[in-house]
């Protein structure tokens, strides 16, 4: 065997080519905590994800996939997993272990491997059709630092924006009420719209909602329930 | 192979550089030290405190909402509040009548200024303020939507320490909502030339906890109960705020 001697400075020189190197293609350690922003609106289990670049949850002007009006028009992330799954990405799952409340936080950590450098994030939110927050294939950053990112409402261009009670169930009618939110939310709306002219991803136009519970167009409380954008907040901490 | 080899070299080179770097300023700290053993006499003029001066300018980019008197802080590392957090009494006096008496006065502030009156409407106001203080290294800046109910905007517990003379940084700001007060629109609710009405009321009726505000939504728009018409419906951004550092 072959013993090679190295110099001190050789050593160190190695030590630093590694450090260059761990920023941009060893895994790195991420801190996130995900905020809505919002006062009236509830954001569905949140999905996040690291993955390659050649893979998106959404993108804007593109068909939603059946994964993503899964989630889009009943919460249920568990299609998004799993084609995250296949994709070898690293996945957080329901950070807030249920709904994310307004004006609420949670945070998580995510390690990343060296082939996953974009993340994107989606939860539906309530009351909607089939609207939802997210992040699109966000590059994350190789230094290490705190980075804030403002999520805007999407609309999965998937369903009627009729703004009625109705079904979380892929394809049908109405939005989902769970019970947390069944008293804030109106009856007997006759509905807003029965079409989606629109049927790609596009930038939600907002709800409309009126000022009564038991009547009118729509269900949704439109002094409480309307947003502005951004209505989350990401802070992701690279470590 | 060859890399290998050449390796050593290159190696070699550096180590000698970095010996010469390293005995110089040995050399120059040794001299630094004899100089001061020299003048054990020797004392420094008396230094005034070291003072911060930031030349503020907020421009109202709404299309009709006046803003309150705009209050500016200087103070250690705090935020005067947080998007999930309750609204100090000093805020929700601010966000709900746009008076900024309290807030200029609360205790963590270490410098203060506020404009002599509102900011209408696609007007720009500027401010001074200067400091001697070393901790005084952040900035908040807050106003009232003085046509809503209680929504305000500004940013609160930004670093400015990093900041050279003469640089400026500039954000465009969304509206909160202070959670304090339904945003019912009412008649008799909103301060501003809108209505008139009443500002700061104790009785907190909404979610109490600070959060983006969702619009005015405006008789116009499906709010009977609402005293707004279409003209005080705004969106993010609402203020641009430009901070440059003079001294």
């Amino acid at each position: 065997m072959k013993v090679i001697k190295k110099s001190p400075i050789k050593t160190a020189l190695s030590v630093l080519a590694l450090a260059f190197a761990s920023s941009t293609i060893m895994a790195q350690e991420l801190s996130i905590t995900v905020t809505n922003l919002t006062q009236g609106l509830h954001f569905t289990p949140v999905v996040t994800a690291a993955h390659s670049n050649t893979n998106r949850i959404f993108m804007l002007t593109d068909m939603a996939t059946a994964e993503l009006q899964t989630m889009a028009e009943g919460g249920d992330i568990s299609g998004l997993v799993s084609m995250l799954t296949n994709a070898d990405a690293n996945i957080n799952e329901n950070p807030a272990g249920g709904l994310l409340a307004p004006a609420m936080s949670a945070s998580f950590s995510l390690t990343t491997d060296s082939a996953n450098t974009h993340l994107s994030l989606a939860a539906m939110i309530l009351p909607s059709n089939d609207g939802f927050v997210g992040l699109d294939s966000w590059e994350i950053p190789a230094e290490a630092g705190t980075y804030t990112v403002f999520l805007n409402a999407y609309d999965a261009g998937t369903e009627a924006n009729d703004e009625v009670r109705g079904s979380g169930a892929l394809g049908e009618a109405g939005m989902p009420v769970p019970p947390p939110l069944d008293a804030s939310i109106g009856m007997n709306g006759t509905g807003v719209t029965d079409m989606e002219s629109n049927d790609k991803v596009h930038i939600h136009r907002g709800s409309l909602g009126d000022d009564d519970m038991s009547a009118g167009k729509s269900d949704i409380n439109n002094s409480v329930q309307r947003w502005l954008n951004p209505v989350a907040k990401l802070t992701i901490t690279v470590l | 192979m060859l890399t290998f080899n050449a390796q050593p070299k290159i190696t070699k080179k550096l180590s000698t550089q970095l010996v010469i770097a390293s005995l110089l300023s040995f050399g120059l700290a040794a001299c630094g030290d004899s100089y001061n053993d020299s003048d054990n006499s020797y004392t420094p003029p008396a230094q005034p405190p070291m003072e911060y001066s930031y030349s503020i300018t907020l421009t109202n980019l709404t299309y009709g909402q006046p803003l309150s008197p705009i209050a500016v802080a200087l103070h250690g590392d705090t935020k005067m509040w947080q998007v999930g957090q309750a609204a100090s009494v000093a805020l929700e006096k601010l966000a709900e009548g746009g008076d900024n008496t309290d807030f200029i006065a609360l205790a963590d502030n270490l410098a203060t200024t506020s404009s002599a009156g509102p900011v209408p409407p696609g007007t720009s106001v500027t401010l001074e303020i200067s400091t001697t203080e070393a901790t005084a290294k952040y900035l908040t800046v807050v106003t009232m939507l003085v046509n809503t109910n209680d929504a305000f905007s500004g940013l609160t517990g930004v670093d400015i320490s990093t900041l050279t003379v003469n640089q400026e940084k500039s954000w465009r700001l969304n509206v909160y909502d202070s959670g304090t007060e339904l945003n019912n629109e009412a008649v008799g609710t909103i301060p501003g030339p809108a209505d008139g009405g009443v500002g700061y009321d104790a009785a907190r009726n909404d979610i109490d906890l600070v959060g983006y505000h969702s619009g005015v939504v405006s008789k116009d728009d499906g709010l009977s109960s609402s005293v707004l018409t279409q003209a005080h419906r705004f969106d993010n951004p609402a203020v641009k705020l430009t901070i440059t550092r003079t001294k």
